[in-house]
């Protein structure tokens, strides 16, 4: 799928461009001076696409910086590398292209490379107190200083049943002047066990990088490797991934409508949701044999067929459940004291969505149409399109609408395929990895764009597996929300975002 | 009003009645039963498809701290010697407990008397999610459900370790969260039980080995209770809870071979 584009006259291409989860050989890949870099990030910003990853690697030939960015509008992807060759760091480019920030921030603390002028050049994983390496020196957290502001320390044990992570707040009275996150209590050493464990564990763990995205993730990783060995899954397994995939996201959107019912103290809604979310659950078990849909895809298509008895259960399931979310959504939304809590609470402007790369449902309650099923279609989604939803208001009302509106579209959805399955095999032999290669896969998970970047050594091994989960992109963005809001308003905005902490952490 | 009061008609009962029989999905993978005496000499087709080295032949016994319930090595196997059944008890006081031979599991006990005097009616637990994936916390948060409705058996989730009788772990526990889970098990005030769920807190899981793993509950704070799943599904949670407090009888719902 490789073809170099040649934008300059008389030099080697600027960057390879690839489809989403195709192969590009190594030798495709453009090698730049890395003094070159800023400029390709100043052009990428200017041509509006995105970064999906920025890391280092080393090929044998020396290191290299890889870039990979998105271009929506051509549904591709372009990579180029940029040659290290010994330097300590480089001129950051966070402050032309913000979106860089946090994958300059993680290659500063993974890599001991330093982008030269980044402006919060902080441990992204690591702590203070705990700090192993001289990497990452201590970085205090941001202070507001002056007479009546004080400061909240939360985390990393947090109230409830939630995974952990230190939230810092800067306060004046109720209101929130600054919120700093500091992750990585979630660090597990997933990309590690990704490049070296047994097959059959590197799939386990793609699936436990989120277990609420055990489906998008263990579909990424299957992506990558397919797309590497150049294994076609069958039309009927594209189609069973599909089902899986959105049965997941309502599972979510569901659970998450629920728990922002909950923290506005409407408990109908908390209660009727959670047990629909439920629902959604037991479907992905009835396929799968667990209640989060692992286990179900593999490399080569997925391992469980969806029988004509199993077919019609999904669909009265879905036929009954498709009434009660109606009524609940209806119920919810009518309440006044529902609506004072969502509506302008936890805003976020577009032109900040855009800034920052916000992807997922974050970024298309700020207006922004950006999503993987219609950008850069892949599987069963080349064959049907999922209305992207969308809505203005960059706020929790805003979010609350843009997965319910994507409940309803995934519930049409799963609705037309079950109803519709492609006959034949669920699964096919894989073949081995291409040697000296690279790919990109991306599937739109329920929070956003899911991101794996696999490379492969001389011998066809993986050598690097990169994996940039959305919730990496969207954490600030919770940050930004609750800027100028009341600190008692946090656990609302907090709910509507629901970003992961392992897949932050990894 | 009247809209909420036919939601509310139109939902109906959703609680289910426990402990009592339940219904999973036919494809659940619940507690598998192991049958030695198929084994085919030198065969190790189920522990080579074991993605976390749960299984050990010759002979045969699979752990249950390390399993995450995939099914492939029953998949592997081609003589039927493991079969995943749609048994939800999967709670035990030992970690020894979790080692499967074929023979009798042996399910959690109750705690002794005066720890069930104590907590038997009313029982205050601490999540601490400790590198967790998000699903098993996820099943936690689900106990609080409608369906299964945990409140009724007197089991409630805290904000602080210092208003708990005991913690429940999850996770392999990462290097950045041993300090916090430590500090957290001190606040707990004595006496207090200590339940560990999920393949990653038992034995690190699909993390076993990982960079940042301490490859589960480290040795210093002591389990009372073993939860196995990936995750374990609510019904396993709940029907270790309850054994735990003596208001499920082992004997009574000891699965057979």
């Amino acid at each position: 799928m490789s073809n170099g584009s040649a934008l300059s006259s008389g030099r080697q291409a600027d960057h390879a461009w690839l489809a989403n989860g195709t192969a590009l050989s190594l030798d495709a890949l453009a090698t730049r001076p890395l003094h070159e870099l800023l400029d390709a990030a100043i052009r990428a910003r200017e041509q509006q696409k995105r970064l999906i990853a920025l890391f280092p690697f080393c090929d044998g030939s020396g290191d290299r910086l890889l870039m990979v960015a998105a271009d929506a509008a051509s549904a591709r992807l372009s990579a180029t590398s940029f040659d290290l060759a010994g330097a300590p760091g480089w001129p950051s480019i966070t402050p032309v292209w913000p979106e860089a920030h946090l994958f300059e921030r993680e290659i500063h603390e993974r890599w001991g490379l330093v982008p030269e002028g980044h402006p919060w050049l902080k441990a992204v994983r690591g702590h203070r107190e705990l700090e192993a390496t001289p990497v990452s020196p201590a970085h205090p957290f941001l202070r507001a200083e002056g007479e009546g502001i004080h400061e909240v320390a939360v985390g990393p044990i947090h109230a409830g049943i939630i995974e952990p992570g230190h939230f810092r707040f800067q306060c004046f009275g109720e209101e929130v002047l600054h919120l700093e996150i500091q992750l990585g209590y979630q660090q597990r050493g997933a990309e590690q066990i990704l490049e070296q464990a047994a097959p059959a564990r590197r799939l386990a763990v793609a699936e436990s990088i989120a277990g609420d995205t055990a489906v998008g993730h263990a579909l990424t990783y299957c992506m990558a490797l397919e797309g590497l060995s150049g294994t076609r899954a069958p039309l009927r397994a594209h189609a069973i991934r599909g089902i899986a995939l959105e049965l997941e996201r309502m599972a979510n959107h569901v659970g998450d409508l629920g728990a922002l019912c909950n923290d506005v103290g409407y408990l109908p809604g908390a209660a009727y949701f959670g047990r629909l979310r439920g629902d959604f659950l037991n479907l992905l078990t009835e396929i799968s044999g667990n209640r989060y849909g692992r286990s179900l895809v593999v490399p080569g298509g997925v391992r469980f067929d969806v029988t004509p008895a199993l077919q019609a259960r999904i669909l009265e399931t879905i036929e009954a459940d498709e009434r009660d979310l109606r009524d609940t959504f209806k119920l919810a939304i009518n309440t006044p004291s529902v609506l004072s809590r969502f509506e302008g609470t936890g805003s976020i402007s577009r032109q900040t969505a855009v800034e920052l790369g916000f992807v997922g449902p974050t970024a298309r309650a700020c207006g922004i149409s950006r999503d993987v099923r219609t950008d850069h279609p892949s599987g069963v989604f080349q064959f049907t399109h999922v209305p992207v939803a969308v809505a203005e208001d960059g706020d929790v009302m805003a979010r609350a609408n843009v997965r319910w509106l994507e409940v309803t579209r995934s519930l049409r959805f799963v609705r037309e395929q079950v109803s519709r399955l492609p006959e034949g095999a669920v699964r096919v032999p894989m073949s081995p990895l291409a040697p000296s290669s690279m790919t990109t896969s991306l599937v739109e998970g329920w929070r956003g764009q899911i991101a794996h970047v696999v490379l492969t050594d001389d011998s066809g091994r993986v050598a690097r597996h990169k994996v940039i989960d959305p919730s990496f992109h969207n954490w600030l963005a919770l940050a930004l929300a609750v800027r100028g809001a009341q600190i008692s308003d946090f656990p609302l905005c907090n709910k509507s975002f629901n970003l992961s902490y392992a897949g932050h952490d990894l | 009003m009247l809209q909420l009061l036919k939601t509310r008609f139109g939902q109906g009962r959703r609680t289910i009645d426990f402990p009592g029989e339940q219904t999973l999905p036919g494809r659940f993978r619940g507690l598998p039963v192991l049958r030695p005496e198929l084994c085919r000499n030198g065969c190790s087709a189920c522990a080579e498809a074991c993605p976390t080295e749960a299984i050990q032949t010759s002979p045969l016994k699979l752990d249950l701290g390390r399993c995450l319930f995939c099914g492939l090595c029953q998949e592997a196997c081609p003589e039927g010697a493991i079969t995943f059944t749609d048994r939800y008890p999967l709670s035990f006081r030992t970690r020894d407990a979790m080692v499967l031979d074929g023979r009798e599991v042996e399910l959690a006990t109750a705690l002794d008397a005066r720890m069930r005097s104590l907590f038997g009616r009313s029982l205050r637990l601490r999540h601490v999610a400790a590198g967790d994936c998000s699903g098993c916390a996820a099943e936690l948060a689900a106990l609080g459900n409608v369906v299964f409705d945990l409140g009724r058996f007197g089991i409630q989730f805290v904000a602080s370790p210092r208003h708990a009788d005991g913690l429940v772990i999850s996770g392999p526990v990462t290097a950045n969260m041993r300090l916090a889970l430590q500090q957290a098990y001190e606040a707990t005030p004595a006496p207090k039980i200590v339940i560990a769920v999920g393949a990653c807190a038992l034995s690190g899981g699909p993390f076993r080995g990982a960079a940042h793993s301490s490859d589960g509950v480290p040795p210093e704070i002591p389990v009372d209770l073993y939860i196995a799943g990936c995750p374990p599904h609510p019904l396993s949670l709940l029907d270790g809870m309850l054994r735990l407090l003596g208001r499920i009888d082992t004997n009574e719902r000891r699965p057979a071979r």
